[in-house]
């Protein structure tokens, strides 16, 4: 690295001994899950960059917006709407709860028998090994399940910490009303947070910021359609993760740049697989940073992932471009709550919007497979899991499914399910 | 004449090899693996090449199977034990639709269609429960042999509630009993009830399709295969070495790449 930032580290409090271990093992994982891959987009090493200054750069930045009199808001899921934070002159940030590397932090508090992607949310921040926890005034957290809302009670004594509540039957009058009640809530909020009152003028350009961004996103999906994909599911997946956390303005231009290349690609016939490499998609529970793990077990047994229903994937943009026409701030902020209820997550009841997806999905893409991932404890997905693999039965697709956390042991259990999963396709 | 094909299958607690020649099995090996599998490959490749008196330098082709098939670079090609128990079961009972497997380190139940191909198959989690390493190490706490955890089931008027399948739990949970004065007996057999309980659900996740062929270490022992007959109310046929199923299908598959090769 260049630049040297253990100064700024230490100003944030990181703990920095643990630290230097964290990024000690990081590039050596990244070289070995995604440097090594063959036939990567060019457009590909800007997110490299971003992932190689993934504690320098990018929290730099954020302190000079500090700097500046801007606030820092960390998140950690899609139901935090990021037009709201942008509007209101602040800077949104996500935070990824991908490793098991702070457990033992977490596990001082919380129990052991919990869900990987809990226990590290809290973890990194006890462990005081993340920059940008380090350097949020706030962390809005929501009740997509009760592990996160419980753990955000516990998060609350480590850092501010404010919690939007998420209906459960979205598809009721009822719902809506409440999770618009919600997101005035939050404006309210982070208004007095940054001291800056939200305009009709800011919503729409803050819409308008968002939408370019999922555009953008929506036509990386698209071009992974084409037989053999332009990019790996593990590069695209990279994208979406850096989606949570980049300046959304140069995301979406570099994005757009990696578009155009894979657009090219796809008109020369250019992909990262031979035709014949069977197409997975996967399903599920969202992967944050640097989890990798079955992106990298199955597309290291000879199959392609080619599409992600996932927080990291098509969930990502199905709240869909947001109509800005309104105009009063009431409107606007109706339109966000309305759109951002279009995201199937699990916590939802029925929830019948996720099958469906996943069905159509399954035909748009030309899936060879389904693999339902489910971190451990997950009741959601682990439970939807059935619902799905019986709609999925309907249309000859066949699911495997996979509960696991971030540890390796059972990478050589998942690798043999995967391996025969995909020997099973290949008949 | 068909050419000497090898399958290897080198699992958690045992490694077995089958020489196939013209479709025949022509010899095979058995032996605990140790703590090197690739030496206990090389070597009950040996063994089993010296049975059939065949010399090893004329294998064509090998197939490697179970966890430590990564652990064999001299096999021709690799390929997972659930593609290989649902080709040998197939092979030997081509009427078999389910193959239930318990092994030393996993249990799986396969779906196999009429030409033997796998359609869905569902393994057991991360740990040990419902497996063979379960059954031996409760029958060292209960200083007992198979033949005698087997007998236990038959012979037992009162077999014991066993509640946990966690490995662990469930030894102090039989130490307990023993501590009760519970009898061998009863407890072995509980042990037993809990064991195909938990195969048995498997099977019913999975869809149960008659006939049922149960392979793998676990199946030799009788008294589980008829506490699971009887759970799934149907019959099950246990080939007369359940053990080598495995290998054989990766014998099977050896002997189809070669034909793959021929045809190209």
């Amino acid at each position: 690295m260049e630049t040297d930032y253990r100064k700024m580290w230490e100003d944030l409090g990181i703990n920095m001994e643990k630290h230097d271990q964290l990024l000690a093992v990081l590039p050596f994982v990244y070289r070995n899950v995604y440097l090594s891959q063959k036939n990567r987009p060019k457009a590909m090493e800007y997110y490299d960059f971003v992932v190689s200054g993934v504690h320098g750069i990018r929290v730099k930045e954020l302190l000079d917006a500090k700097d500046a009199g801007k606030k820092v808001v960390a998140y950690f899921c899609l139901y935090v709407p990021e037009e709201l934070v942008i509007a209101s002159n602040a800077v949104l940030v996500g935070l990824c709860g991908g490793s098991n590397f702070t457990d033992q932090e977490a596990e001082e508090v919380l129990p052991r028998n919990i869900c990987p992607l809990i226990k590290a949310s809290y973890g990194f921040k006890a462990a005081r090994i993340c920059p940008y926890f380090q350097a949020a005034d706030i962390c809005v957290g929501e009740t997509t399940c009760d592990g996160k809302k419980k753990m955000y009670e516990l998060l609350s004594e480590l850092c501010p910490t404010y919690t939007v509540e998420v209906p459960q039957k979205p598809d009721t009058e009822q719902a809506r009303e409440l999770f618009y009640r919600e997101m005035m809530a939050l404006k309210s909020k982070l208004e007095e947070i940054t001291g800056h009152k939200i305009t009709v003028q800011d919503l729409k350009k803050s819409i308008g910021i968002v939408n370019a961004k999922r555009a953008v996103l929506d036509q990386l999906i698209s071009t992974r359609k084409a037989v053999p994909p332009p990019i790996s599911g593990k590069d695209s997946l990279l994208v979406f993760q850096i989606a949570f956390y980049d300046d959304p303005q140069r995301f979406t231009q570099k994005t757009k740049e990696l578009v155009e290349e894979l657009q090219e690609r796809i008109k020369n016939k250019v992909g990262v697989v031979d035709e014949s490499a069977p197409r997975i998609m996967v399903s599920g529970c969202p992967m944050a940073i640097p989890n990798w793990k079955l992106h990298h077990i199955v597309e290291s047994s000879g199959a392609v992932i080619v599409v992600e229903e996932s927080c990291v994937g098509t969930r990502y943009t199905s709240m869909g471009q947001i109509d800005n026409s309104a105009n009063t701030v009431e409107d606007l902020i109706r339109a966000i709550s309305d759109a951002y209820l279009n995201i199937h997550c699990s916590c939802f009841t029925p929830n019948i919007g996720r099958v469906e997806d996943v069905v159509r999905l399954a035909k748009e893409f030309k899936v060879d497979g389904v693999i339902h991932y489910s971190l451990q404890t997950c009741h959601g997905y682990n439970i939807e899991a059935a619902k799905m693999e019986k709609s999925l039965k309907k249309i000859n697709v066949p699911m495997l499914k996979i509960e696991t956390d971030y540890s390796n042991e059972d990478v050589g259990q998942i690798t043999t399910r995967v391996e025969a999963f995909l020997e099973m396709i290949r008949k | 004449m068909d050419a000497v094909v090898v399958g290897l299958d080198i699992g958690s607690a045992s490694t077995k090899a089958v020489v196939l020649k013209d479709s025949q099995i022509v010899g095979y090996a058995i032996l605990s693996t140790g703590f090197n599998p690739q030496y206990s490959g090389i070597r009950a490749i040996g063994e089993a090449c010296e049975k059939a008196g065949i010399n090893p330098k004329d294998v064509v082709y090998t197939v490697a199977t179970g966890y430590g098939r990564i652990n064999a670079p001299f096999a021709n090609s690799r390929v997972t034990e659930i593609t290989c128990h649902a080709k040998g079961a197939f092979f030997t009972n081509n009427r078999a639709r389910t193959v239930i497997d318990v092994g030393g380190q996993d249990s799986k139940v396969i779906s196999i269609d009429e030409k033997g191909r796998v359609v869905d198959f569902q393994m057991n989690d991360r740990c040990a429960a419902g497996t063979g390493r379960f059954l031996e190490v409760m029958m060292r706490t209960l200083d007992m042999n198979y033949e005698e955890m087997s007998q236990a089931v038959i012979n037992s008027e009162n077999p014991s509630k066993i509640s946990n399948m966690c490995t662990v739990f469930a030894e102090s949970e039989v130490i307990s009993l023993l501590a009760k004065g519970e009898r061998r007996e009863n407890i072995a057999a509980g042990l037993c009830h809990s064991i195909s309980e938990r195969i048995a659900t498997m099977v019913k996740r999975i869809g149960l399709k008659e006939e049922v062929i149960m392979t793998g270490g676990v199946a030799k022992n009788r008294g589980i295969v008829k506490l699971l007959e009887n759970k799934l109310n149907t019959k099950i046929s246990v080939p007369k070495e359940p053990q080598i199923i495995g290998a054989l299908g990766a014998a099977l598959e050896a002997k189809e790449a070669i034909l793959k090769i021929k045809q190209s």
